[in-house]
């Protein structure tokens, strides 16, 4: 579904992707974690694009994303993308940010975009805010309706980057809640986070990141268990224990 | 002591009222194309501006620097003067045919305004934060339909109080027009003035035309702001 061969990327001076090589397959649900600039965040961006590449190659759902033909528009119409600070549209409400894209990119009839969008609302338990504005609902709420905004596009991958960061902490459980439903549905999901119990119970696999590199690819249960190394070790203990 | 006598029936009834009328009608016609077509064009030069495509941000920035730094009457006479000179004949035919005055008054108008309309939209994209333009790119939009969808909408909320500003001077700047025989209302307050030598009234009723103009354009657009577009705005 997603494979990357060889990606480089750097910022100016910064190699912020050194030699990554990947792979996701359809319905896997891959975590990605690491230290705070670790180049997690750029590698999920790479996906749809919001950060081109400078080298190697990168296919996502068949396409190649070096191809100057490949059509990035309508790529990114099948990956949904969670963003940390929520990003709705201020100027619409709830129902609107969702029906939006399916109304303008897919062309789907109002009637059938509103059913679709009430359903996913239901689903993520926000039906009765379909006709809130993005500043009257809380952080939590705010995330749940960008993950149905996402899906309304029926996507075949979703990315999630660091989708509970600026949550407070009672509200990062509402939205853990709605990715591991998601997670049942057998969609193809590449998760930037530091929930390492969200990683521990949902992910298939998990890739562990630090300057740039991809140190460590390995199921939960071992990742966490037998961390391989060093980093990941340190990491998780930081993480798990932060106090000592 | 003052020896003027005041006649300001001049102004309220007779021809030379119905001059007025007509003039404030040509004013009002000015203004209302000009406002319309002066944000249309100010959005398409400001997209242009800031898109990814060299050959249309370049137009953009020359058509901004050149309307913007020269003098709003120099280019009324360009277009009423000037442009005909270079078009064929048969055009020109054509032109001379229909109200040219007014074309070119609402050109001129349209296309000055235009330059400063589009820098006050720029500056609202400038402050909406760059992640709205990512979500809507990472939902597939392209560049323009994001600006169309998502961007734009926010930024002429934003906007509204410089474009107000831009529309009352586009009204106010059509008085130049009768400097090329428009007969708008400064220029019909000006044949009152020289028939009766009434020029006190003459310039009074004219003064106060442009005031309720303006206070009903503000008005109007603040109005649309309140009412239209989104009550709701976390902006």
């Amino acid at each position: 579904m997603i494979q990357f061969t060889g990606v480089h990327k750097w910022f100016k001076q910064l190699h912020v992707l050194n030699d990554i090589n990947l792979r996701i397959t359809p319905g896997e649900v891959l975590v990605v974690c690491g230290p705070s600039g670790s180049g997690k965040s750029t590698l999920i961006r790479t996906i749809n694009q919001l950060e081109p590449i400078n080298e190697g190659k990168l296919v996502v759902d068949g396409m190649d994303l070096l191809d100057k033909r490949t059509d990035i528009n309508k790529l990114r119409a099948e990956i949904g993308f969670v963003f940390q600070q929520f990003n709705l549209y201020p100027h619409l409400s709830v129902l609107s940010n969702i029906t939006l894209a399916p109304l303008k990119i897919r062309k789907t009839s109002k009637k059938e975009a509103e059913e679709q969008a009430m359903t996913l609302l239901a689903r993520v338990g926000l039906a009765e805010k379909r006709d809130a504005y993005p500043s009257q609902l809380s952080g939590g709420q705010q995330q749940r309706v960008a993950i149905a905004r996402a899906l309304a596009m029926k996507p075949k991958i979703m990315l999630f980057d660091e989708p509970t960061s600026a949550l407070d902490p009672e509200m990062i459980g509402e939205v853990l809640a709605v990715m591991q439903d998601l997670a049942g549905t057998g969609i193809t999901m590449v998760v930037v986070t530091h929930e390492m119990g969200f990683a521990r119970e949902v992910a298939h696999r998990v890739a562990f990141m630090d300057h740039g590199v991809v140190l460590e690819e390995a199921k939960p249960e071992e990742f966490f268990r037998n961390p391989q190394h060093e980093r990941a070790q340190q990491f998780l203990k930081q993480l798990l224990s932060p106090m000592h | 002591m003052l020896t003027y006598q005041f006649d300001w029936s001049v102004v309220t009834s007779g021809k030379y009222f119905e001059w007025l009328v007509s003039g404030c009608k040509v004013t009002l016609q000015i203004s209302v194309v000009g406002i319309v077509l002066a944000f249309i064009v100010g959005l398409l030069i400001a997209v242009m501006r800031m898109s990814n495509f060299r050959p249309a941000r370049w137009f953009a920035l020359a058509y901004l620097e050149f309307f913007r730094n020269t003098p709003l009457l120099v280019q009324i006479f360009f277009w009423y003067f000037g442009s005909y000179k270079i078009l064929p004949t048969a055009v020109n035919d054509w032109l001379n045919s229909t109200n040219f005055e007014f074309a070119a008054a609402v050109i001129a108008l349209t296309i000055y305004t235009s330059a400063f309309i589009a820098e006050d939209i720029r500056s609202g994209v400038l402050s909406i934060p760059k992640e709205q333009m990512e979500a809507a790119r990472s939902a597939g939009f392209s560049f323009l339909r994001s600006m169309q969808y998502i961007i734009l909408p926010q930024a002429v909320r934003i906007t509204v109080p410089p474009l107000v500003n831009q529309f009352l001077n586009l009204a106010k700047n059509s008085s130049l027009a009768m400097t090329i025989g428009v007969m708008e209302l400064t220029y019909q307050a000006r044949q009152v003035e020289s028939y009766t030598f009434k020029g006190f009234e003459a310039f009074t009723a004219a003064t106060v035309v442009y005031l309720v103009l303006s206070s009903s354009i503000t008005a109007l657009v603040h109005l649309y702001d309140k009412r239209v577009l989104n009550p709701n705005r976390a902006v």
